[in-house]
């Protein structure tokens, strides 16, 4: 994985920003990455698809993805060309889809006061720091578990099972 | 050092005879739930890697109920896909359009939860399940594909934070009003990560279907799980549905907890969750009396028998006020049926109520009474995010059944206590409350 990332700062720091948010249910007739994409944040920020640009940041506040288990949260984002959001903390199943789908999801005490919307932010993944290159600020955020980052290695939960037990998908494929 | 009810579980499924928090394991898991807006994505990263068979067909369960009967092409488009996957698996727990139910909800009223499982469903509210003594969490669909595919499935162990519960609840006071009062109290993330561990004397009192409100709701304040011992109510519960064996875990006398919480049921009152987070819960005396468009009865947290039947005493001989919608959804098609003979249904068309058949409908803003903007709906449900059951201008409040019905009545929100019949009033035999529900629902 590259370790240096450059991108846009987009800032919500609101508390709380709920799965309904990020990916309303009205549009969960539907899981391709690009459809859910148009929709991306609909109902926080009606303008955010337009905004948005492949490599970009999102800054949240606390709680990140609260709500319901819908992975769809993290295609939307990933698929509206989100790198990675980093918030202060994250709901628990919001962060575990991000990982699972190697996609980052970084902790961050600072998450919203680093960046104002549109500064341009590099990330240092091996060095743990994000750079405001626009304001000349530096924060570092939380290293990821050993787990997490063999996930985000192996490209997400599903190749890291494979990878680490290939009898587990002969066994399964093989099984009456 | 002592363990966790969750702990407990979770050492138990990874083949050791600890775990402390924050460690890592990969846990065998029991049942894995599996309904229509999750699980088609699982099934095609499945078919991508070309894995083509799940793990054990028969450990898993089927059935849709987000947007049941299909409200669009789309939904119908993925109920099929849902249906071809699960014939094709050979999955023979499968409840099809007319015999399904809110997953959530159909999975331990048929009797496939049992105490001391691990159970997971790519459904935040599979917490529910809980109350049952098992370990019962939701997950994204890529966790469910490897869930599908290898039986087992990573979790770092949580924190517990213990929720300790007194005395019984007042008349007119439900367990939704109790979760309510709690997530006020710790905020939808005061339980982040953590299982939240209900126990104490209060526990006894409360009939099974008003536990599954509280562990259903451990979710929205952020909690990994909600759990509680299976005691004789449970069992009892369990029993009564299946003959499959099973191992009741409990918590070790010196269990470590990140915190604890002690309630004391008897000092609550009905309790309404203001838009738009469940932590805005306020006694209903503080509540301005507002106009609602809407009343919503039903989800997987308030859909059951007992809700319905408390609803309906409340709704019986009276009409729903002009102007107000009222919306009943029944949790299940044995709910359902169950609620036609004995004569709530009735009484809610009476009363001027839809009933409709079980689905998650407008609890998501599927189908089944999505709010247009500027309305007002109290619901039964457990989320009243912005734009949640509808317009991004709508507004939802959290109540329970009875405070529901209440409202219906009224058409602004109202206190269920001027509405209920008092306990030492009733006429035995011809309430429909005192009929079928246990003691505990007056807290007498
Ligand atoms: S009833 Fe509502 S909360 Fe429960 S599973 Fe369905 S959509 Fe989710």
């Amino acid at each position: 994985m590259t370790t240096i990332l450059q991108g846009r700062a987009h800032v919500y720091g609101r508390a709380h920003i709920n799965t309904d948010e990020i990916i309303p249910a009205r549009y969960l007739n539907v899981h391709a990455e690009a459809d859910l994409a148009r929709h991306a944040m609909e109902d926080l920020d009606g303008a955010f698809v337009s905004k948005v640009q492949a490599g970009d940041f999102l800054f949240g506040g606390e709680d990140f993805g609260c709500g319901s288990s819908r992975e769809h949260a993290v295609w939307a984002l990933r698929g509206a060309g989100v790198k990675a959001v980093i918030a202060p903390s994250f709901a628990r199943i919001f962060f575990r889809n991000a990982i699972n789908n190697g996609f980052l999801a970084l902790e961050c005490a600072e998450a919203t006061i680093l960046a104002e919307p549109g500064d341009a932010v590099e990330l240092d993944l091996a060095a743990g720091r994000l750079r405001n290159l626009t304001r000349n600020r530096e924060a570092a955020f939380v290293p990821l578990t050993d787990f997490a980052r063999d996930l985000l290695a192996a490209g997400g939960l599903l190749p890291y099972i494979q990878a680490k037990a290939p009898t587990v998908r002969t066994a399964a494929q093989a099984g009456a | 050092m002592g363990m966790t009810l969750t702990e407990k579980l979770l050492a138990a499924h990874c083949g050791r005879d600890s775990v402390r928090p924050g460690e890592i394991v990969n846990a065998a898991l029991d049942l894995v739930i599996c309904h229509e807006v999750t699980t088609p994505p699982a099934v095609e990263m499945l078919e991508k890697l070309g894995i083509t068979k799940v793990w054990d067909p028969s450990k898993i369960l089927v059935t849709p109920d987000h947007f049941v009967p299909a409200k669009d092409l789309r939904s119908a488009e993925l109920a099929s896909a849902l249906r071809a996957w699960r014939e094709a698996q050979g999955i023979t727990r499968y409840y099809e359009v007319g015999n399904h139910g809110i997953c959530h909800a159909l999975a331990p009223e048929q009797g496939h939860v049992l105490p001391g499982q691990t159970i997971v469903c790519g459904d935040s509210h599979t917490t529910t399940m809980g109350a049952l003594g098992t370990f019962a969490t939701g997950i994204g669909s890529t966790d469910l594909a490897a869930a599908l595919a290898t039986g087992e499935l990573w979790f770092k162990v949580p924190e517990t934070l213990r929720i300790d519960l007194a005395g019984r609840l007042p008349f007119g006071v439900y367990s939704k009003d109790l979760i309510l009062a709690l997530i006020a109290r710790i905020g939808v993330d005061g339980a982040r990560y953590m299982a939240m561990e209900y126990g104490g004397p209060g526990l006894a009192g409360l009939s099974m279907e008003a536990r599954f409100t509280l562990t259903n709701m451990a979710i929205e304040a952020g909690g990994k799980n909600g759990i509680m011992p299976a005691d004789a109510v449970a069992r009892a519960y369990v029993e009564e549905r299946t003959d499959a064996p099973y191992t009741v875990f409990e918590a070790d006398e010196d269990a470590a907890y990140a915190g604890r919480h002690a309630l004391d049921l008897a000092a609550l009152e009905p309790m309404v969750a203001l838009p738009s987070l469940p932590s805005n819960g306020r006694f209903i005396g503080e509540v301005p009396p507002e106009r609602m468009d809407q009343v919503y009865i039903g989800s997987c947290t308030n859909g059951r028998l007992e809700d319905l039947r408390i609803a309906a005493s409340i709704l019986k001989g009276n009409k729903v006020a002009p102007g107000t919608r009222a919306i009943v959804v029944p949790a299940t098609t044995a709910v359902w049926k169950q609620a036609l003979r004995e004569g709530l249904l009735e009484i809610f068309t009476d009363a001027g109520c839809v009933v409709s058949t079980p689905t998650c409908g407008a609890c998501l803003g599927g189908h089944m009474g999505v709010l247009g903007p500027g309305e007002r709906c109290l619901s039964t449900t457990n989320r009243n995010f912005v734009g949640r059951m509808g317009s991004t201008k709508s507004l939802v409040y959290l109540a329970s059944p009875a405070t529901a019905a209440a409202t219906a009545i009224a058409g602004v929100i109202a206190d269920p206590r001027d509405y209920l019949a008092k306990p030492d009033l009733l006429d035995a035999g011809t309430d429909l409350v005192a009929a079928g529900a246990d003691d505990c629902l007056w807290g007498v």
